[in-house]
């Protein structure tokens, strides 16, 4: 049979765009490779008793628009958002965040009577920019070199959401837009240990420093999300990140959809200059009226296409697309609770991420060595206890600790990962926790270290880059992923990017699987089933 | 005492540009000059005996076309040495000139230096524009609209070429488009000279576009660069321009919220309808103006200009020639991207490179005088330097003199053995010599988030200030420094048509 799409990739993306062309009425088929779902939102058990967020591993930015669309919490979705969170100094000190905004000022005054102050100025200033950004998520960005008169009146929104800004708002969006999140920071604080903390949400998944122009706009990034409207809030999703795509999945069956698992995609079949199916690794063929690929964009293109269907000016830009990866994880089985002596008894903070980072001029120095080629020696680290809100991913008393290292180049010093490199790195993580909790290596059953290599080989993420591409301006909007396939089309016909290559890019939000769907269905005289952004906040 | 209509506040090429065309408009100017002699940052010096440098400048990309032609420079004897080629030393020296070189990648050198020449092309009249305000009316919306077409006319793959790459970094762009090394390390140096940034920085492309919108070119003035000065000053005197030095300006005075002289530090106050201040926004605003005239939230935001300076500029005085391929040429130290990031990288922290990157000339291959017969005198740029060391400055500065020495013999072995005098200035140095904050050539960094509309600040990126009758012109605004006048001109372009 022929289906009407088929879709390579059970990421969430591949998910979403899957669900909303099934609710259109049309059939389709996701193409998985591994033997589960879920791409980088996955709950996988690799330790008995123990489920692992072993990729993504919090939420906010996925997009509420769509979770009501594909009733995912009557799938089984529910996000728990976190509170609190800590970084511990080199000093012996911390500086505890809480969910409550006064109860950070007051923990701000602590450091900095000053920058207890600023934080009022810092927060509305940042809640302002993300409202002006978050509609464009989840809309296809025009091509500004187009004449076509829906291009022309999607630059005219755009001018016209520009006009209804002021003098002021308007120039502090384009700062904000281009500078180094050290350099907004110091605008408005002071204490090190503030900035350093402030500072962690321009870098996650960037192969950027705090101190690289356009790392504010990284900061945006994460900020745009929400947990149950409260903006800028994270959340774990209960049962592991997995819930999601599981949701997702459930979703997609109830609207008459399939996946195959197990299913790894050779090639995309073109004929006559158009795709119209996939060739499995197994032999088997897949016929569909259109391929939407979940993959980054190099994957798709320049291994699963083959070069002659495509223009050599576009082979050569997906080339130079900039996926540098520069992350890397731990997951880790504890058998209990880590204690760490700086922070009060009963404090809140465990709830939330912790840090050892407390400078950016040492986070900075993070990223000089990976720049070099190295992992970095005194690495940044985000550190979760889903388990101390969620109790039903352990066995009781026991946890799961998620580790998001930065920075962790995709080859070291131009050579592969070897399995001692990946160990070294490990050490170097779990060292630097046992820093500031001591005992806690003791408490550790099981460890799974992941380097950019695994995050490839695994999860298909090319060079273990997580946002499936650099959040750079030469790759935002119409940039992404390549000028003048911005909208999730490319050159062969039929063939569809729904991934985070495409805009507005990487996070577990979901927008570009259901900016892609919402393409494809106008394209075929369907109409999208599927709310607009939220207007107002 | 004679009265003015205008008090010019600097004598840099920019102060020396906008006094001209004002006084050339039938104003009565004065240009009031803290230093012995006009031309700030375009002078001389000597800084060993018998040994004479340029005081910071050592080359141009060429002035603004507006003021060789307005200022007629050329009658007042401003003429230059053909182009400088740019020699990249290293085991095999490469040389470049116009965008053209030989080796490996001869052809994706040219190529790329074609594409970023049209898109410098393009971007070349904003140079001369006052930047619009953000508002929907009442400015040069029209003009600006038109420039935006004349990008849009690079054809529709031009075009997404140019929107894709104005923010890129200049590593991405060399790594992508070359692989020689010595090309690869001079894009990286040429574009991140006199910025903040390294050159795998988002933003860095767009520093080098505004260099090659100034001019392709490498410039070297007959007599050296205090020749500009010269020649400026020369112009501005015959348009009727007042020169005076040896004055420094203690305070603007502001009566009635309006700017209507300024006081010297000798206690003499001088009127005039309008002051127009070509030194530092800082500086303008925090010492000359002060906080009692200015809005609490300008004021504070005063501070936040960037002025980080992370150039050092390096005198030797040489007792022979030193073994470079040519000594007429731009010689420029930079083996690679990774080389010139990794300069930058001690900078962040306020501390010293241990190879730093350089480019530099010998003034006394085109004019004699300026050494003793047979002796040299060569003139660097060195990059990075800390604008604020943790160190002691002096520990700093000899550190920062060893390592740069050292680089320098590795590539021109023997240099050192001809060394009689030296003389390191730091970004400190600078700033207290030449009254740059931070010892930023731009009285401001150039950084996007810093340009056009933004610069030096919204509330004063039309050259006009929030004091009534008080005019910015120097380098601290739109489009920046080096020496070209063109701030001073688009300045002076702003007083006139307010009236």
């Amino acid at each position: 049979m022929t289906y009407d799409a088929v879709i390579i990739g059970a990421g969430h993306n591949g998910l979403v765009a899957a669900c909303y062309l099934a609710r259109a009425g049309m059939k389709v088929c996701v193409v998985e490779k591994n033997d589960w779902v879920g791409g980088a939102a996955v709950s996988r058990e690799l330790f008995p008793g123990f489920t692992y967020s072993n990729c993504s591993y919090v939420s906010s930015l996925f997009r509420p628009e769509i979770m009501r669309d594909l009733e995912l919490p009557k799938h089984g979705l529910q996000i728990l958002p976190y509170e609190g969170g800590a970084v511990f100094k080199e000093d012996g000190g911390y500086l505890g965040m809480f969910r409550d905004h006064d109860a950070n000022r007051r923990e701000f005054a602590r450091h900095s009577p000053h920058d207890a102050e600023a934080y009022d100025r810092y927060a509305r200033d940042v809640l302002r920019f993300c409202r002006f950004i978050r509609p464009l998520l989840m809309r296809t960005p025009p091509d500004p070199s187009s004449f076509k008169p829906r291009d022309l009146a999607e630059m005219l929104w755009l001018g016209r959401k520009l006009g209804e800004m002021s003098e002021r708002q308007l120039a502090e969006l384009v700062r904000f837009w281009t500078m180094s999140i050290a350099d907004f920071l110091d605008e408005y604080f002071e204490s090190p240990v503030i900035k350093g903390y402030l500072a962690v949400s321009a870098i996650i998944g960037t192969a950027f420093g705090p101190m690289s122009p356009g790392s504010a706009y990284v900061l945006l990034h994460h900020y745009m999300g929400d947990v149950d409207g409260n903006v800028g809030a994270w959340g774990y999703a209960r049962g592991g990140m997995g819930a999601i795509t599981q949701a997702l999945s459930r979703s997609l069956v109830a609207a008459g959809g399939e996946i195959r698992v197990g299913s790894g995609v050779e090639r995309v079949l073109v004929r006559g200059g158009r795709a119209v199916g996939v060739a499995l690794a197994n032999g088997d063929e897949v016929r569909g009226k259109r391929v939407i690929s979940n993959m980054d964009v190099k994957r798709t293109f320049l291994k699963h296409v083959d070069e002659v269907d495509l223009p050599g000016e576009f082979v050569k830009r997906v080339k130079a697309f900039k996926i540098r990866g520069s992350s890397g994880k731990l997951n880790i089985a504890l058998d209990a609770a880590p204690v760490f002596p700086a922070l009060p008894e009963g404090a809140p903070n465990l709830k939330g991420d912790l840090h050892f980072t407390d400078s950016i001029e040492r986070m900075e120095r993070a990223y000089d060595d990976w720049k070099a080629g190295h992992f970095s020696r005194d690495p940044f680290q985000d550190v979760m206890i889903p388990t101390m809100i969620d109790p039903t991913m352990t066995p009781p008393g026991k946890h799961f600790m998620s580790c998001f290292v930065q920075y962790a180049p995709p080859k070291i010093e131009g050579g592969e990962w070897s399995d001692a490199d990946r160990d070294a790195f490990g050490a170097t993580c779990l060292d630097q926790i046992e820093k500031y909790s001591p005992g806690f290596k003791n408490k550790v059953l099981h460890v799974e270290v992941r380097t950019p290599r695994e995050l490839e080989a695994e999860v298909g993420l090319t060079e273990g880059n997580i946002f499936q591409g650099e959040l750079t301006f030469d790759q935002l909007l119409f940039n992404r992923p390549v000028p003048g396939y911005a909208q999730y089309r490319s050159p062969i016909r039929d063939l569809w990017l729904c991934g985070s290559s495409t805009h507005p890019g990487g996070g577990v939000m979901g927008a570009p699987g259901r900016n892609a769907a919402a393409e494809v269905l106008r394209e075929a005289g369907l109409r999208p089933t599927m709310r607009d952004a939220y207007a107002v906040l | 005492m004679p009265s003015f209509d205008a008090i010019l506040i600097g004598g840099g090429t920019n102060g020396l540009a906008c006094a001209a065309r004002l006084a050339m408009k039938g104003r009565r100017v004065v240009v009031l000059e803290a230093g012995a002699e006009v031309g700030g940052g375009a002078g001389s010096r000597e800084f060993a005996p018998g040994y004479v440098a340029p005081s910071l400048a050592h080359t141009t990309r060429g002035l603004d076309a507006r003021v060789v032609a307005g200022m007629d420079l050329a009658r007042h004897g401003l003429v230059f040495h053909p182009a400088l080629p740019t020699v990249v030393l290293g085991p095999e020296p490469l040389t470049v000139q116009r965008g053209k070189t030989s080796g490996p990648d001869a052809a994706a050198y040219a190529a790329l230096m074609a594409r970023l020449g049209e898109f410098a092309r393009v971007l070349a009249p904003f140079r001369a524009l006052t930047p619009p305000r953000l508002t929907t009316t009442g400015n040069e919306w029209g003009r600006l609209a038109r420039l935006g077409l004349g990008i849009r006319a690079l054809g529709k793959a031009e075009f997404r070429e140019f929107l894709r790459m104005i923010l890129i970094n200049i590593a991405d762009v060399a790594e992508d488009e070359l692989s020689d090394d010595r090309l690869k390390g001079l894009l990286a140096f040429d574009a991140t000279l006199g910025a903040w940034l390294g050159p795998r920085s988002p933003n860095s492309l767009i520093l080098l576009l505004n260099q090659l919108a100034i001019g392709p070119d490498t410039l070297m003035p007959k007599g050296g660069m205090a020749a500009v000065a010269q020649a400026m000053a020369r112009a501005a005197e015959a348009a009727g321009v007042h020169l005076r030095c040896n004055a420094t300006v203690a305070r603007v005075v502001v009566e009635g919220e309006r700017a209507v002289g300024v006081e010297l530090t000798s206690g003499e106050v001088i009127r005039a309808e309008t002051v127009v201040s070509a030194i530092s926004p800082r500086l303008t605003f925090q010492q000359l103006v002060g906080p009692r005239h200015l809005d609490a939230g300008f004021f504070a935001r005063v501070s936040h200009i960037r002025s980080r300076g992370a150039v050092a500029k390096l005198h030797l005085a040489l007792s022979g020639a030193p073994g470079v391929p040519d000594l007429r040429a731009r010689m420029v130290v930079a083996p690679s991207v990774r080389a010139v990031e990794e300069a930058f990288n001690p900078v962040k922290y306020g501390e010293v490179p241990k190879a730093p990157v350089l480019e530099f000339v010998l003034p006394s291959a085109f004019e004699a005088g300026v050494a003793p017969e047979g002796h040299h005198v060569l003139s660097a740029n060195v990059q990075f330097a800390p604008h604020a060391p943790k160190a002691a400055l002096a520990a700093a500065r000899t550190e920062m003199l060893e390592n740069t020495l050292a680089v320098l013999e590795a590539h021109v072995p023997g240099l050192r053995g001809l060394v009689v005098g030296a003389e390191m200035l730091m970004p400190q140095d600078i700033e207290a010599r030449f009254g740059m904050v931070g010892g930023n050539w731009h009285h401001g960094e150039l950084a996007v988030e810093q340009m056009l509309f933004l610069r030096p600040l919204r509330e004063a990126a039309q050259y006009a200030t929030p004091v009534a009758g008080l005019f910015l012109a120097g380098a601290g605004s739109h489009p920046g420094g080096g020496i070209n006048g063109a701030a001073g001109w688009n300045a002076a372009e702003r007083v006139l048509a307010h009236g």
